[in-house]
């Protein structure tokens, strides 16, 4: 069984996204995303009754640090990734509240 | 107006966890470095970064929760809720959506009609978002991540609350539970408490719920008290003239008293919450929950309580002590030095109240020693000095915290205990103010005080007022 993606939906998700797409891209996200859920169809023919929900694959829990400070100042380093910079901050255009 | 409303409120209050590093990353959470200097590639949200979690931020919600009587959720997650804004780097915020670490709390305030219990839904972890800062000269702003990834815990009341009284009573007993826990110093003006008012209001006898607003900036106890006020009357205002409250967030403009709608965030409720896959589940054994509890210290309640049997000190003196933790540890602390519980009290609501309110400073930046306050309190115990300089010497303990006795000596600020000086002064007093003299033994009683004054000004102020007073009697 295949799911429809509508237009509505896609131009949705492109707006949560901040994607800006092309209406031939936007055909081809939507025929991904059909296939996507189809193959989610085709894992809800299991039955999960019962089972827990899993998050992750690994039984590992309680990875923690201690609350101790090891990084120093390291701005120059982390502002050379900045698009752009202005004195030690990033520039970003101006933000309305 | 015909009908009568309700209105009914529900907060959020972010509080900013007091530890020393981030939630996520080893950076240091200390306020006010230079931009951007406590930062590395987790909190900056660099690809390929990897968040591994603050033992101490659990071990703080996990206090929280008790001291609030909640629940603690043994196998809990992460979760990431997804938006784009600047202050946001990663693109998405790690908090809890699913499993929160506390739920089903609740604690009690005091209501001009009794004690009312105000539910606690769920408390969660959450990392902090940068600040944006609008730069005043170009048309762009800057971004600052020292903030970025500070542990928040979220607390979600219930709306159970119906007036501003209610929920300023229920905001100071948190506040003064976390800060008695040591998890968080708890500042609106400085934001490490940030309270959000959800608010709605619906006629009297109504079981619906209105449709609600959520109010932020609200930075002191005035600002939460006019919000409030101020919102319940524009919602109520919209019912009569047959409007629609809309589901909205508004900011409060404490100048301007009002608030306004911020638009810019409606498009973003869509979150797309999903289990944060860079974290491991939380598992929180019985143990580590009883160790907690048993590290608990004593909160502002058993406090309360003690400081009446232990010290003997009046309801309304405990009350006042104990309304800050500084305040409370100044006391304790002076007491165990002293042993004279009712004066240090008394310094500490009268003088220090005092100094606090004319220098605005608030009790967690009082800065003057317990030491200090019990030599002072000890010099006027042995008579070295008397109360009005006594009250001088405080005014530069509390500003300089300087040591009273080296203070009192360098100064020549002791009593004068050359009964012959007074004796002589005394004398010079009374031949120069005839007329006061003679109303005294006309049977002007009072006019003995213009006498002890005059002597006293003589002294410089370094006599004992009671010893004037007697030897004044005697001469005349």
């Amino acid at each position: 069984m295949s799911q429809v993606i509508s237009d509505e939906l896609m131009e949705y998700i492109a707006n949560l996204a901040k994607l800006e797409l092309s209406e031939k891209e936007k055909e081809q996200a939507k025929k991904d995303m059909e296939r996507m859920l189809s193959y989610i169809d085709k894992l809800n023919e299991l039955d999960t009754e019962g089972i827990e929900p899993l998050s992750h694959i690994f039984s590992v829990n309680n990875v923690f640090r201690e609350d101790v400070v090891t990084n120093g100042d390291d701005s120059e380093n982390i502002l050379s990734n900045a698009p752009e910079r202005k004195d030690e901050a990033f520039k970003v255009p101006k933000t309305v509240e | 107006m015909s009908k009568q409303y309700e209105t009914v409120i529900g907060l959020e209050i972010h509080v900013e966890l007091a530890t020393k590093t981030k939630i996520f990353c080893s950076c240091s959470t200390e306020f006010g470095g230079k931009p951007n200097t406590h930062t590395c590639p987790v909190c900056t949200g660099m690809p390929g970064s990897l968040p591994v979690l603050n033992k101490q931020v659990v071990e703080y919600a996990i206090a929280v929760g008790l001291a609030t009587n909640c629940e603690i959720t043994q196998y809990c997650k992460f979760d990431r809720k997804n938006y784009f804004y600047p202050d946001n780097p990663q693109n998405y915020q790690i908090s809890q959506l699913y499993l929160p670490i506390c739920r089903n709390g609740g604690i009690e305030i005091d209501t001009p009609s009794g004690k009312k219990t105000i539910g606690i839904r769920e408390i969660h972890m959450e990392e902090d978002a940068g600040k944006l800062i609008h730069d005043e000269w170009e048309e762009c702003s800057l971004v600052d991540f020292n903030r970025s990834g500070v542990p928040l815990i979220e607390i979600v009341s219930k709306p159970d609350m119906r007036s501003a009284e209610e929920v300023i009573a229920y905001v100071d007993k948190l506040r003064l539970i976390i800060q008695y826990l040591g998890a968080s110093d708890c500042k609106l003006q400085e934001g490490s408490m940030r309270v959000d008012v959800n608010l709605s209001v619906r006629e009297l006898g109504s079981k619906e719920f209105g449709t609600r607003t959520e109010m932020k900036n609200l930075n002191s106890y005035k600002a939460i008290a006019r919000a409030i006020e101020a919102e319940k009357n524009r919602q109520i205002e919209l019912l009569e003239e047959g409007k629609e409250v809309i589901q909205e967030t508004r900011r409060w403009d404490d100048n301007k008293e009002t608030s306004y709608s911020m638009r810019s965030k409606e498009d973003a409720h869509d979150y797309r919450y999903f289990p944060e896959p860079d974290l491991v589940p939380i598992v929180i054994s019985d143990e580590w929950i009883e160790n907690i509890r048993k590290r608990q210290p004593e909160l502002r309640e058993e406090k309360l309580k003690r400081y009446k049997e232990q010290f003997n000190i009046p309801d309304y003196d405990a009350k006042i002590l104990t309304s800050s933790k500084k305040i409370a540890d100044i006391f304790e602390a002076t007491t165990a030095i002293c042993n004279k519980p009712k004066k240090v009290s008394n310094w500490l609501m009268g003088e220090t109240m005092r100094l606090m309110k004319e220098e605005g400073i608030e009790a967690e930046e009082l800065s003057f020693s317990p030491e200090n306050l019990a030599k002072l309190i000890e010099l006027v115990e042995e008579g070295a000095i008397n109360n009005s300089v006594a009250k001088e010497v405080f005014e530069i303990i509390f500003k300089e915290d300087i040591d009273p006795k080296k203070y009192v000596e360098e100064k020549g600020l002791k009593i004068v205990k050359d009964e012959g000086l007074l004796i002589k002064t005394i004398k010079e007093v009374i031949e120069e103010n005839p007329k006061s003299v003679e109303d005294y033994r006309g049977g002007k009683k009072k006019a003995i005080g213009f006498l002890v004054g005059q002597t006293m000004k003589k002294m410089k102020g370094k006599a004992d007022p009671s010893m004037i007073n007697k030897i004044l009697k005697e001469l005349l």
